[in-house]
């Protein structure tokens, strides 16, 4: 019963220590959402204390007594004046909420796209994120860069969201509300975090055997970094001779199916782009760091880290693992 | 029907060989024997569903746990949800409609005695089949593979390419099979009420227990058959390569979503009707007063009804519908809040200014009138359709729905238990381990869904087999998982308070709460037949009118 | 044993409630309408949506002698128990087959044009959308026709063998109620796939 409490005071406490709450938002949506759950939780706190009051108080005043053991009380069977006052009052919160509520709707979902916005299409793939830069010709996976968007020359990143498979859900608590992405019904949603930093979330809708574990990570960049991550990514991979045997490894294997490393024959598209696969810090949306470890053991088996993703597991030898490892070391 | 009939069934029990008395409840078509056998049917898959909903909690006690796998981790969550929703809480209503309704209302029997032993018969081979995929899932020799795909089986996760084997066709036969059961069932309780009703009866005279049930079945009608008519459809995508769900050829995942829905919602208030019924008849009875406001608390029941047929997409807010279907459906749900107020506040009226007293069954209902005013709340932040983008998917909704369902429907159900069981029975459960099992279970209850809005709050999805540490969530998650095994000892207590006063407990007698209703007019348990001759009513409170013929209820109405 | 009710006020004097037949055929209906209208909903949606052919308005072709007998089906089920309920039993018997064979008319015209769809258009229930929703609409709907068909029969077997009396008169006016169901909702498929649908 101290839950509505507890709702409006501990989650503050708490969001200093999870990157993850609703309580401490980075961006305008994330915001005014914020905004209208404060009125909301007030309005609803104040229900619930009216009530519970009420009820308190006629289990502790009505309560049976010896005194009035043997006589019934008197036998009321309603009253329409206090049926009406407790019929308009609620319609009355209702139209208030309601009224709020519409105006956050409109202000978020009918924002316009202003000129200097960024457009990523988000695709979601069982267990994996696809982020596509179509203006600026990048494609990459999991970690999402965005610009910060300051208030005088706002620079919003508005998503595109499509779905290759199943439903997902893009969730980033700190940003932005979550939208779903959804096999044939492209979603729009926007975003314009105010500070720079990487920000947390995951996939929220149940999309099959490891929705647990498709992470998102958003960069949010200051404009320089931003540009020098675009440049970066602009480039096509690294060709470095010394790892030829892992390259050629990989050319050979069914890797380029469902890869792409740009200026090679792998041009797959069923899993993540690995040209600039070393500027991500993590492996297989967030199962793991990024880590050349954990590059061999993902190479090696899949399934061992993340059971049930989709790669499977190429049954290379020992030495061939190394080599796609050094390989993949390199793309950079 | 001779005399011996009377006699307690207990008695006769020992007398029969067991094959007998097999035989007899398996072809029997007495309504009171059906509504016990929905009711000992939905407290079994009440612990089915109880120790999947165990195995999550161990599984989430604390990051990276390998307790299950993702796989079966996916199969509990849905075996949890399904087997909740359609195997324990609507036949346990259903059973416990079937026992009370033609008691009643001075009826014999059901209207179609028959089609009552089928319905039941349909649903309980519903729950057979469904528990059938851990074996057969995968077809013979691949086994154990029960459905995985939430118990909202959104497609296209349903398709064939996502949803290989038959797990999911499972999940869909056995509930159609056993949405046909409830929906004889729901026209067997309508036939019965408008057309069994003893001399007198008269619809406005009709106990509210009566009544809501009437609206619940209504509702089964128009709620449980576009499920149906949606499973159909899987069915022709997956077995006739039809394309309903099907992205690639066009076919829309949302439309699914939508006619789930369309079901899913107005399901939630069939569940939480026959609750709400369950109140107006024990709190006017420990409060020592009629209902207040009758008449409001009917209009306002068939108002909800009406009014949650329009609200389904508030499940879907995050699906990206435009501002106006947002704001429509935002506007829509919180409007149920307003009817559902009123009866609310119409039990603080009954209770105000009466003589309450605290026996176990009260102590549920109040239980249920603090839990659900809270639960109510949460869904209408939900509601605030801004606020769902971030509540949505997360454990937030979790924790509001159990609020509902356990803290509400389950708390209101117990109460039933406590105060029915005796007219079942003949026997009455014992108080002492019923403030026991009441407690623990307020304290476990408290504990685990209390809490478990925070990690909600906190940015943590439903449907996770495990999470990453360091966003806070670890804690809360332990806590949460102790308080369902408290729950568990909670439900222990009860199961063998049932077992233990049905062969040890107080004899109960006609009227053992010096209540008003007709079935507290016969004996404990009731005769086949139930009334020897068949009862004339005058008002609302036939036993009070005879209790009290200085002053009866019908000069009032 | 005490049954009991209040001390002796007012018994009323008349005291009827409906049959109880009706009122569940009545519920019944309620939830296949319910039923109907989720198909109808996905047909409608549809329309139009198929990403290959054919297309409703190349194949479909208005089945309207066979709308026509399943629509009079209606009036002589109508008749045949109105002449029930006068103990009219030759009468009743009569309109009863003819009910039965314009039912059948219609099944043997859903059953020819789906055969001319399937072999002459290529149309089948996995061909697009077209195909899915109309033959579970369709479907569903020629399905309740059977069911109807089937229980119509054992009436009249019943009745051959001279078991139909008038005092049985609502039981089978309860099965007209379905009867009448079961051609409304023709009304409704029809307009929804031969009208609307192109
Ligand atoms: C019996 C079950 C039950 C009941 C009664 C309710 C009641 C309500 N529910 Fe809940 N709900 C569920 C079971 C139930 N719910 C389930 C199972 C799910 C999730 C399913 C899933 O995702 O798996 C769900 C999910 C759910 C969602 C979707 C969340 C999401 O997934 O994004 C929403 C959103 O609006 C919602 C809202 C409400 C509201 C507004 C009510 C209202 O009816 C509450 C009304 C009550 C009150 C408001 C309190 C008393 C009123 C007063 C004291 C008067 C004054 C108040 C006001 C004027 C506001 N519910
Ligand atoms: C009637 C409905 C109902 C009820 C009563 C419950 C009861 C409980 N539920 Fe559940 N739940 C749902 C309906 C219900 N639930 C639904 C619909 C979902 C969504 C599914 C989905 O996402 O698809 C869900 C999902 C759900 C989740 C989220 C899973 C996820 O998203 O990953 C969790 C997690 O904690 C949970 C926990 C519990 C607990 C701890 C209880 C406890 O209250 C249970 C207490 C009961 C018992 C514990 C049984 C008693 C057991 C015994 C007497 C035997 C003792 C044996 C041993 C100790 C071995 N439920
Ligand atoms: C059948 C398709 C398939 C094949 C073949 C395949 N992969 Fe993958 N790969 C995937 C998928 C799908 C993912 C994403 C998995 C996830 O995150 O759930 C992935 C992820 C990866 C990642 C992590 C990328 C990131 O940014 O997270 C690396 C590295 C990788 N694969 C390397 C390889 C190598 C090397 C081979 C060949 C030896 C290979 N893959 C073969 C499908 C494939
Ligand atoms: Cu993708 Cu869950
Ligand atoms: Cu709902």
């Amino acid at each position: 019963m101290f839950v509505l409490s507890s709702l409006l005071l501990a989650p503050k406490a708490l969001a200093q220590h999870s990157q993850t709450s609703i309580f401490a938002p980075q961006s305008t949506p994330a915001k005014s959402i914020l905004d209208l759950s404060i009125f909301v939780l007030s309005i609803t706190g104040i229900i619930f204390v009216v009530v519970f009051t009420l009820l308190v108080y006629s289990i502790s005043k009505f309560r049976a007594k010896p005194a009035n053991a043997n006589s019934e009380p008197a036998q009321v069977y309603g009253s329409n004046q206090i049926e009406m006052a407790w019929t308009i009052i609620p319609i009355l919160i209702v139209v208030v909420l309601f009224l709020a509520t519409a105006r956050v709707i409109h202000a978020i979902q009918d924002a316009p796209e202003p000129a200097g916005a960024v457009e990523v299409t988000a695709i979601g793939h069982q267990y994996w994120w696809e982020f596509r830069y179509p203006k600026l010709g990048i494609v990459t996976a999991n970690e999402l860069h965005i610009p910060v968007s300051d208030p005088i020359h706002p620079t919003p990143t508005f998503l595109q969201l499509l779905s290759a498979d199943t439903d997902h859900s893009f969730w980033i608590p700190v940003l932005a509300g979550k939208t779903d992405l959804i096999p044939n019904h492209p979603n729009r949603m926007w975003m314009d975090p105010h500070r720079t930093g990487i920000f947390l979330g995951q996939c929220a809708q149940y999309c099959g055997v490891q929705h647990a574990k498709m992470l998102l990570r958003v960069s949010v960049d200051s404009p320089q970094d931003f540009a020098a991550w675009v440049r970066g990514q602009q480039q096509p991979a690294v060709q470095d001779q010394s790892v030829m045997t892992g390259r050629q490894v990989f050319e050979h294997t069914a890797c380029i199916n469902c890869h792409t490393v740009s200026g090679t024959p792998a041009d797959g598209r069923f899993g993540p782009d690995l040209t600039h696969l070393m500027s991500r810090t993590t492996i297989a949306a967030g199962a793991a760091e990024n880590t050349p470890q954990n590059l061999r053991l993902w190479i090696d088996d899949p399934d061992a880290m993340k059971h049930g993703s989709l790669m499977p597991a190429m049954k290379l030898s020992d030495a061939d693992v190394d080599a796609v490892a050094s390989y993949m070391e390199t793309l950079r | 029907m001779s005399s011996d009939a009377i006699t307690i069934p207990a008695l006769q029990i020992q007398e029969k060989p067991w094959v007998d008395l097999l035989h007899e409840w398996v072809t029997t078509v007495d309504h009171k024997r059906l509504g016990i056998l929905y009711i000992v049917y939905a407290l079994v898959f009440l612990v089915f569903g109880g120790i999947e909903a165990l195995i999550i909690r161990v599984q989430l006690m604390h990051s990276h746990n390998n307790f299950v796998s993702p796989q079966v981790f996916n199969r509990m969550f849905t075996m949890h949800g399904t087997t909740m929703i359609f195997f324990v809480v609507m036949p346990v209503l259903f059973g416990f409609a079937n026992y009370l309704v033609p008691l009643m209302i001075g009826a014999r029997d059901m209207a179609f005695p028959r089609l009552n032993a089928f319905s039941f018969w349909l649903s309980a081979f519903g729950g057979l089949l469904l528990y059938f995929s851990f074996l057969g899932g995968s077809g013979l020799y691949g086994a154990g593979s029960a459905p995985d795909v939430g118990w909202w089986a959104y497609a296209p996760l349903t398709a064939r390419a996502f949803s290989p084997g038959h797990s999911s066709d499972y999940w869909t036969l056995a509930l159609l099979v056993s949405g046909f059961g409830s929906i004889g069932t729901s026209i067997n309780i309508i036939a019965t009420i408008l057309c069994l009703r003893c001399p007198g009866m008269k619809l406005n005279r009709m106990p509210l227990l009566a009544w809501l049930n009437l609206v619940m079945a209504g509702m089964v009608l128009i709620a449980i058959t576009p499920l149906s008519a949606a499973q159909i459809m899987l069915l022709i995508d997956r077995y006739l390569g039809g394309h309903f769900f099907d992205a690639q050829a066009g076919g829309s995942a949302v439309l699914w979503m939508h006619f789930f829905w369309i079901f899913g919602h107005p399901e939630v208030y069939i569940l939480v009707i026959p609750a709400f019924a369950f109140l107006s008849e024990i709190v006017p009875v420990f409060s020592r007063k009629p209902i207040f406001g009758y008449p409001v608390m009917v209009a306002a029941t068939i108002c909800i009804a009406f009014v949650s047929l329009s609200v389904w997409a508030h499940h879907m807010f995050t699906v990206g519908m435009n501002s106006y279907a947002n704001s429509f459906f935002a506007i829509t749900t919180m409007a149920v809040g307003i009817p559902t107020g009123i009866k609310i506040f119409n039990w603080i009226g009954t209770m105000w200014g009466g003589r309450i007293l605290f026996k176990v069954p009260m102590l549920f209902c109040l239980g249920f009138l603090f839990q659900f005013l809270i639960a109510g709340l949460t869904g209408i932040m939900q509601a605030a359709a801004p606020f769902d983008w971030q509540l949505s998917l997360s454990y937030f909704v979790v924790a509001h729905f159990h609020y509902v369902i356990v803290g509400g429907i389950l708390f209101a159900l117990f109460g039933a238990f406590y105060y029915w069981c005796p007219k079942m029975t003949g026997r009455m459960l014992s108080e002492r381990l019923g403030r026991w099992h009441f407690w623990l279970f307020v304290i476990g209850f408290h504990m685990t869904f209390d809490v478990m809005h925070i990690p909600g709050l906190l940015g943590m999805p439903r449907r996770i087999y495990t999470y990453e540490p360091g966003r806070g969530w670890d804690t809360l998650n332990l806590i949460v998982s102790i308080g369902a095994f408290i729950q568990a000892i909670a439900i222990l207590v009860f199961v063998w308070n049932l077992i233990s006063s049905y062969f040890k407990g107080a004899k109960a007698g006609n009227d053992p709460w010096d209540a008003w209703t007709l079935e507290w007019s016969t004996s404990s348990p009731p005769p086949p037949y139930n009334f020897a001759t068949i009862p004339v009513v005058a008002s609302r409170r036939p036993l009070w009118d005879l209790k009290h013929p200085e002053d009866p209820d019908s000069l009032y109405e | 044993m005490s049954a009991v009710a209040s001390s002796a006020v007012e018994i009323p004097p008349a005291w009827t409630l409906p049959y109880r037949g009706k009122v569940a055929m009545a519920s019944l209906i309620i939830a296949e309408s319910a039923i109907f209208t989720i198909f109808v909903v996905a047909y409608l949606f549809y329309l139009g949506k198929s990403l290959t052919g054919p297309t409703p308005r190349e194949v479909l072709e208005t089945p309207i002698f066979f709308t026509i007998c399943l629509l009079s089906s209606s009036i002589t089920v109508h008749f045949a128990s109105k002449s029930l309920e006068r103990n009219n039993r030759a009468t009743f018997l009569a309109l009863w087959s003819l009910t039965i064979i314009l039912g059948g008319l219609f099944l043997f015209g859903t059953g020819i044009e789906w055969h001319r769809l399937i072999y002459e258009h290529g149309l089948k229930i996995s061909t697009n959308l077209f195909g899915t929703t109309y033959y579970s609409l369709v479907g569903l709907h020629a399905f309740h026709v059977s069911a109807g068909l089937i229980m119509l029969t054992i009436v009249l077997i019943f009745g051959l063998a001279g078991q139909v009396h008038e005092d049985q008169f609502r039981r089978v006016g309860v099965l007209a109620l379905y009867w009448h169901f079961v051609d409304a909702v023709w009304v409704v498929v029809f307009t929804v796939v031969y009208i609307v649908g192109r």
